[in-house]
């Protein structure tokens, strides 16, 4: 227990993110119609991309010679920046069609 | 000084271009720049974290870096101009796999530096560790496997173990003492029970999303997002990045709220969702709907649809399979130059993820507002002439209301029946994707009309064109 009071108070501000995140996530995302869920879902989707950036990082880290991890980060970047920018795209060619229809 | 400032208020704008481009969504209008904005705070965020100072001569591998981001942008490109809008839910779930699994190396690479003592990592620390395995794990290989079953690549009833339930409560409650143990001993029982924790993790996903079929995907897709969403986060605390922790908590918070709508519209809890698909069910072979169906003329549809005053269209996944979009929205303006009022009635769950039906009217030109939400739709039926039902099954069975043995009894559903007269258009006698009897095809004011839904469409085009 005392671990997790020292815990709390070490990390108070990383706990506010959290929370308020989570508030303002759910409140924003309430409003969105039924009409934009699959556009919501894949556009939500390609910011999970952000692991990309965690990827970067590791590489930018990585000594050139521990192959193993810089392999790691390498295939991370890919997969994160597929996710990223198919992501987006695919929600833009969605909204497109959205968009043109309106009279 | 002014390196360190740029990279971090990049970040900061970069998580309001997120949460701004959220909020843009909530109208049709806004949409595409919310995306857009969405966009640019990722692209913001990655020239940031490319030159943000770390400590002394880093080694940087830009090459790699560069390599790496070509190689991505180029497939996603790709792949995201490339697909039909009728294989989104799978192109989701494969990109939802794509991050879980980057989150997954990310926490693999700590564990390798946790004990080969290049990282130092609290308890705290490694709990975030075996999260972003354990979230990550899971969203990469159950999205994996919900793709190769939305491509009908496995068989849901072939891959669902006898007891499947205690089989996945098992392995849940195995991870959790694994875990536990991992925590307290970590530095003593070596790496590989770490590497198993992620092991089991990966095994859980598929076997997880093994049981979950038919009518549930979109509840399935939904929760793979959240979890998506959810891992990057617990990587963003793994790397202390305050902008992943904020983008991965909002796909988190997204994920959650689409899941809920999802069983709301299907009257199930999660929990029902996850132990048990809707095929199993031998519920209700009491309600054996006796009675038989009266077919209808194509020319006698035509007449019936081209004289009343309102018609609401009712598409289902089966429109989407026949490809009928485009000749439904023929038939539509055919009807609206005659001075009819064409809606069309959405369920939540009609297709095979949240939404679905929606984009694929939109891609065939049907205006937005044409597309009536559970409520609205329900008031426009009550005083549609016809209502007409194209490849939808279990989001207009009046079982859901009237006959409590039925597996679906208190889902809410089209109340199609309310309309002056009902016609049905569907392949066969068959009985939909959830496997329940449909009594509303034996209803008095209910009339079919039999066979692929484009060429029945198709032909009665060209039947109202001749009127």
């Amino acid at each position: 227990m005392e671990y997790f009071f020292s815990f709390f108070l070490d990390n108070l501000l990383l706990i506010y993110l959290l929370v308020f995140t989570i508030i303002l996530g759910f409140e924003v995302i309430a409003k969105v119609p039924t009409v934009l869920h699959t556009p919501l879902m894949s556009g939500s989707n390609a910011i999970s991309g952000v692991v990309v950036i965690g990827a970067i990082l590791l590489v930018r880290r990585t000594d050139p010679s521990d192959v193993l991890t810089l392999s790691f980060g390498v295939v991370g970047i890919i997969l994160g920046t597929i996710n990223a920018v198919g992501g987006f795209v695919v929600t833009d060619r969605m909204l497109e069609m959205f968009r043109k229809k309106k009279k | 000084m002014i390196i360190p400032f740029l990279t971090e208020a990049f970040f900061l704008l970069g998580s309001i271009g997120f949460i701004w481009g959220l909020r843009l969504l909530s109208s049709p209008e806004t949409a595409r720049k919310g995306n857009i904005y969405a966009g640019i705070g990722m692209a913001l965020a990655i020239v940031a974290v490319l030159v943000v100072p770390l400590g002394e001569n880093p080694p940087n591998n830009y090459t790699w870096i560069t390599v790496g981001i070509a190689v991505g942008t180029v497939i996603g490109y790709l792949a995201a101009v490339r697909v039909a809008m009728t294989a989104m839910p799978q192109m989701v779930s494969l990109f939802n796999g794509l991050g879980g699994a980057c989150a997954v190396l990310l926490g693999l690479a700590d564990v390798l530096h946790y004990y080969d003592g290049s990282k130092v990592v609290d308890s705290a620390g490694f709990l975030t560790v075996l999260l972003t395995l354990f979230i990550g794990g899971v969203a990469f290989t159950g999205s994996l496997f919900a793709y190769a079953k939305l491509e009908d690549l496995v068989d849901d009833r072939k891959v669902t173990l006898p007891q499947h339930t205690l089989v996945n409560l098992v392995m849940l409650l195995g991870l959790i003492i694994l875990g536990g143990y991992l925590l307290m001993r970590g530095e003593d029982i070596g790496q590989e029970a770490a590497i198993a924790f992620m092991v089991v993790s990966l095994i859980y996903g598929i076997s997880f999303v093994a049981p979950i079929g038919g009518a549930d995907m979109p509840v399935v897709i939904a929760l793979l997002n959240s979890f998506s969403g959810l891992s990057g986060a617990a990587a963003g605390v793994l790397v202390d990045s305050q902008f992943m922790v904020v983008g991965g908590i909002l796909v988190g918070a997204s994920g959650t709220i689409l899941t809920v709508m999802m069983c709301n519209a299907m009257n199930r809890s999660i929990w029902n969702v996850l132990i048990g698909g809707f095929g199993g069910s031998t519920a209700s072979a009491a309600s054996a709907t006796g009675g038989s169906v009266r077919e209808l003329s194509l020319n006698d549809a035509a007449i019936q649809l081209f004289y009343s005053q309102s018609v609401v269209v009712v598409p289902g996944y089966g429109l989407a399979v026949a490809q009928a979009q485009k000749i439904c929205k023929e038939i539509d303006d055919q009807l609206s130059a005659n001075g009819v009022d064409v809606k069309y009635a959405i369920h939540p769950v009609a297709g095979r993820m949240p939404g679905h039906m929606n984009v694929l009217l939109a891609e065939a030109d049907v205006p937005y507002p044409k597309l009536l939400d559970l409520d609205e739709a329900n008031q426009a039926l009550a005083s549609a002439d016809v209502a007409i039902i194209v490849g939808a099954n279990d989001v207009v069975n009046p079982a859901a209301e009237t006959d409590p043995g039925s597996p679906i009894y208190g889902m809410p559903v089209l109340r199609v029946w309310t309309a002056k007269s009902v016609i049905v258009m569907k392949r066969s006698m068959r009985s939909g994707y959830a496997g329940i009897e449909n009594p509303l095809f034996f209803h008095e004011r209910t009339r079919m009309l039999f066979g692929d839904a484009k060429d029945v469409l198709g032909k009665l085009s060209s039947e109202i064109k001749t009127l």
